[in-house]
């Protein structure tokens, strides 16, 4: 430990706050009683998918292509994820299954 | 007397608003569990190397409660003591919250005082399932998004504190196991995607962030991606003139 207990607390306070501001803005520039603008409304529709496609991207900020494995693994347990979520369409079982198979590729087939 | 009756009815009601709410929800949460034991132990794993017993860990998981962030901040509490850089990381880092809060300010209408705490512990896992699962009938929405959001928090607590004071006994094979988040947010993607409108700005947000990966590498590209995805969302709408 480098920094004393109290210094510590100032940095979990420090990242605390910057969490809480993010999260709340938008809870207090548009309160519940007041009428949200449209371009709000229409964002708070459109975000959500954008964002979702983010995440995905965001996970997978890690992989690379150019050393091994090459993101062999996770392209063909996100495939098998695909394939398996078109025929199933269980969300449970296409994270298990899709984990499952990167879980074997990495442990098993591309050591 | 009549009072305490309707008093016991009432609450009665609420833990079986409860129950029900834990019932259909609790399931949504197992991958999330799962994945936060993973990246929560390696959080407490890597904060004990550092000096930062399980006790930090679990203090820094229950008031900051941001796992990129978190981790982001463990080579700075090994360095020089700078809170405000921390400060100023943890908004850019935190960022997409932003675009959280405004995509649930419909769905955390009318809840109360409950709504300061699901706000509060707001993180991606919470807002993909709150926001892409919609309960059904009769299920109340309060108690279903206050299950979620609670069981996320602990499953993330405790995750960070068996990680601290497991640091040194974790032995069977788990390489790959944080491949669960990425397979839960595909899914869950997926899920958004089966609704035709929302697949062309399902796609804005995935190639939107990829080029931005591209571009600025994997340590800078959240907010020009976020930048992005609101410029794209913003002209589109004048295109397709929603």
């Amino acid at each position: 430990m480098y920094l004393t207990a109290s210094q510590t607390f100032i940095m979990i306070f420090a990242i605390a706050f910057g969490a809480i501001i993010t999260r709340f803005l938008p809870f207090v520039l548009f309160p519940e009683h007041r009428e949200v603008p449209q371009y709000i409304t229409y964002l708070g529709k459109t975000l959500p998918p954008a964002m979702m496609g983010l995440l995905v991207v965001y996970s997978l900020k890690n992989v690379s292509i150019i050393r091994n494995p090459f993101g062999i693994p996770e392209l063909i347990a996100i495939l098998s994820i695909l394939l398996l979520h078109r025929w199933k369409g269980n969300v449970l079982i296409s994270i298990g299954c899709g984990t499952a198979i990167y879980m074997f590729l990495v442990q098993v087939v591309f050591t | 007397m009549l009072e305490g009756a309707q008093e016991k009815r009432m609450v009665e009601t609420r833990r079986e608003k409860l129950r029900n709410a834990f019932i259909v929800a609790f399931p949504h949460t197992i991958p999330v569990f799962i994945g936060f034991l993973f990246i929560g132990m390696t959080y407490g794993v890597l904060m004990q190397t550092k000096g930062y017993s399980a006790f930090w860990s679990v203090m820094m998981s229950a008031i900051a409660f941001c796992g990129s962030m978190q981790f982001a901040a463990i080579p700075l509490l090994t360095a020089a003591f700078h809170p405000l850089q921390v400060f100023l990381l943890s908004l850019m880092i935190n960022a997409r919250h932003l675009f959280y809060g405004i995509s649930m300010l419909e769905k955390y209408k009318g809840l109360g005082k409950i709504r300061g705490f699901l706000i509060y512990v707001l993180c991606d896992e919470t807002f993909s399932i709150s926001y892409g699962i919609v309960p059904p009938e009769r299920v109340d929405r309060k108690s279903f998004y206050f299950v979620i959001s609670s069981l996320h928090y602990v499953y993330w607590l405790f995750a960070t504190f068996l990680g601290g004071i497991l640091a040194n006994f974790i032995t069977f094979n788990t390489k790959g196991l944080d491949f669960v988040l990425t397979a839960f947010f595909i899914v869950l993607f997926l899920e958004q995607l089966k609704n035709k409108e929302n697949q062309v700005f399902g796609v804005i947000g995935l190639l939107s962030t990829f080029a931005s990966l591209l571009i600025f590498g994997k340590d800078h590209f959240l907010i020009p991606a976020m930048i992005i995805i609101l410029t794209s969302l913003t002209i589109g709408r004048k295109k397709l003139c929603i």
